[in-house]
């Protein structure tokens, strides 16, 4: 187990290298790193100081090694912008992205869950046929498409929802979340149920799946023949054992919600790390991007890194298959 | 699949492969539907100067008079706005059928591009394997593992905006997926007899490649491009949309809808909206076309 928890983490770091190589080939090689890192506003003198102090006349190596202390230091660079720290801004935005990714989640569970159990129970109903069709629609649609929907019909002819920004917020662990106010929730309930979509649509297929093949298990059949209700044998029998694939999958699945935030975030002018980063790449403000993108790469690794330590120590099987190898 | 489930005025005819498959595919209604649709698109993109009461892209041909006007208007050049305009005077119908086409170009290209070059890697490391598939599958791996949408970002953040680096993202997000279908699918098909035979007539190994191993794994293939398209224009559009995509002189659809997001909110629908219907309907026709050709290719599924 030990030599597995080693053998990933570093596999984990590697990739994290070779991300910081990518970008810093794409910051500093593909483009002008002169142009990239330096706001276009600065005179000659301050251009000169600024190719010093970031090291730009050092050969290319010496500059990635710069670069890579320097983030490992947490400083990535200055955003031409709003002339703060890129981390920074970066990580003040981060609430609002989460708490949306996370209304998302739980709205596709609460809204999943039912329907692909009702569709599971009844393959060839009429209304399970909806469902189904639905699901493919709720696949197929561009997201940016349906929140301008949203917004067409619940904002403007309906009135009933606000359709930009957060609204008002609360604090709450020093940081400001929309969830705690009547309004923060008003506003985000379009934006979530828009990131929503397309979880919902495998939330339904995962537990109509589930629940089709829960349904000819031996331990169901039994309990049927005890004699207990078939509302005791769907939500006790197999409710409880399709939940663990799906939670899993949906828990997966959290990344990239917060990657098509972004999306989601520029229809509702939602101002989380999205929209600035969709923001930050019109107006070329570049050490936002690389801040931005590496920042995402952390934490995608970071949650592949999880996910497959989670399934090594629950499935023996895979510890094995990396010790054959 | 036995003689007697073949409609009997076929019967009678030489059965070959192509025509089961075509009468295979037509046992869906809806997916014939939607391949009607989707070749009425194709035709209507193609034809666009010939169809279109105006040409978008020519400024002389707009009237900024003619600006946000609502569907059913007759404009000042004389014919009527089926579709109502957008804020430069631009008739939409025509503006949606020449964004069609170059949705079509970029996301039919893209997924060709991919398409070559994914299935060549994935038909390398089935044939090679060892070092050579392990490098490439991890590759495939690290695509794979990244939502497309921020691969994509990345790119166009690097590469700057424009529509071949639009292509050129689209490209890197894709080919991993018909790397690991085809990969899937050779590693089956190279231990036949028929690859021994090519091997032991000692001919040369691409011509094993592309002669004898890449025919017997078009069907997965042809499932996954198809749904690629759809993936490709969708994926195109959402970029537009963002602004990252396509240049605003030639708008695609989904540039075409964020250009009417800012009037949408005063009410002034038809400017996102129509485009928005195109761009659904092409890629649900596509996708319904996808779905039943994955049931009919699939011999799994076979009766």
């Amino acid at each position: 187990m030990t030599v597995y928890l080693v053998r990933r983490i570093l596999q984990a770091l590697l990739v994290v290298l070779a991300m910081s190589l990518i970008v810093f080939i794409g910051v500093y090689a593909i483009g002008d790193p002169v142009e990239i890192l330096i706001s276009p506003d600065a005179d000659q003198i301050e251009r000169e100081r600024a190719v010093q102090a970031l090291g730009l006349d050092l050969p290319l190596w010496q500059q990635y090694a710069v670069f890579l202390t320097k983030a490992l230091q947490g400083d990535l660079g200055r955003s031409f912008v709003y002339n703060e720290p890129a981390l920074k801004l970066i990580l003040q935005r981060m609430p609002a992205t989460l708490e949306l990714a996370f209304g998302a989640t739980i709205i596709a569970l609460i809204i999943g869950l039912p329907l692909g159990l009702y569709a599971g129970l009844r393959p060839e109903g009429r209304f399970s046929r909806v469902i189904m069709a639905g699901s493919i629609l709720g696949f197929s649609l561009p997201t940016f498409w349906v929140g301008l929907m949203l917004i067409m019909v619940f904002a403007v002819y309906l009135g009933w929802l606000p359709s930009t920004g957060r609204g008002d917020t609360g604090t709450l662990l020093g940081l400001q979340w929309s969830f705690l106010t009547w309004d923060g929730i008003r506003h985000m309930t379009m934006p979530a149920i828009n990131l929503a979509l397309f979880k919902i649509s495998l939330v339904i297929r995962l537990t109509r799946a589930g629940v089709r093949e829960t349904m000819l298990m031996d331990y169901v059949k039994f309990a049927r023949a005890k004699g207990l209700s078939p509302a005791r044998v769907t939500f006790v029998h197999v409710f409880k054992n399709i939940l663990i694939p799906v939670v899993t999958v949906v828990g997966l699945e959290l990344g990239s919600t917060i990657a098509f935030s972004v999306v989601t975030e520029s229809v509702f002018a939602w101002p989380g790390m999205g929209k600035l980063i969709i923001d930050s790449i019109n107006v070329l403000d570049r050490p936002v991007i690389v801040a931005y993108l590496m920042m995402i790469v952390l934490m995608f690794i970071a949650i592949n890194l999880i996910v497959d330590l989670t399934y090594s120590m629950l499935d023996p099987r895979v510890r094995l298959e990396s010790k054959g190898t | 699949m036995s003689d007697a489930v073949i409609p009997a005025k076929i019967a009678d005819k030489v059965e070959t492969p192509f025509r089961r498959f075509v009468s295979e595919f037509a046992e869906s209604k809806v997916a014939l539907g939607g391949l009607v649709v989707f070749i009425i698109i194709a035709l209507l993109a193609i034809f666009a100067p010939w169809i279109t009461p105006q040409n978008p892209y020519d400024l002389a041909e707009l009237d900024i008079m003619d600006g946000r006007m609502e569907p059913g208007t007759v404009g000042g050049a004389g014919f009527t706005f089926l579709l109502g305009t957008d804020d430069q005077g631009r008739d939409m119908l025509s503006g949606i059928i020449y964004g069609l086409r170059i949705s079509l170009i970029v996301g039919a290209g893209s997924a060709l591009i991919a398409c070559l070059i994914g299935a060549s890697l994935g038909l390398l490391a089935a044939y090679a394997g060892g070092r050579t598939d392990s490098v490439i599958m991890r590759l495939v791996d690290l695509q794979l593992s990244f939502p497309t949408i921020l691969a994509a970002l990345m790119i166009l953040a690097f590469l700057g905006k424009g529509i071949m680096n639009v292509v050129i993202a689209l490209v890197l997000v894709e080919w991993a997926y018909y790397a690991r279908t085809v990969r899937g699918t050779a590693l089956v098909e190279r231990r036949r007899e028929y690859i021994e035979a090519a091997q032991c007539l000692a001919l040369p190994t691409h011509r094993i490649l592309f002669r004898h191993l890449l025919p017997n794994c078009l069907p997965p293939l042809i499932v996954v491009g198809t749904m690629q398209v759809a993936r490709a224009i969708a994926l195109e559009a959402t970029l537009s949309f963002l602004g990252l995509g396509v240049p605003i002189t030639e708008p695609s659809l989904g540039l075409l809808i964020a250009n009417g997001y800012e009037y949408m909110l005063s009410g002034k629908y038809w400017i996102s909206f129509y485009p928005g219907i195109a761009l659904l309907i092409t890629i649900v026709s596509i996708n319904l076309v996808g779905d039943q050709l994955r049931d009919v290719l699939n011999p799994r599924l076979k009766k």
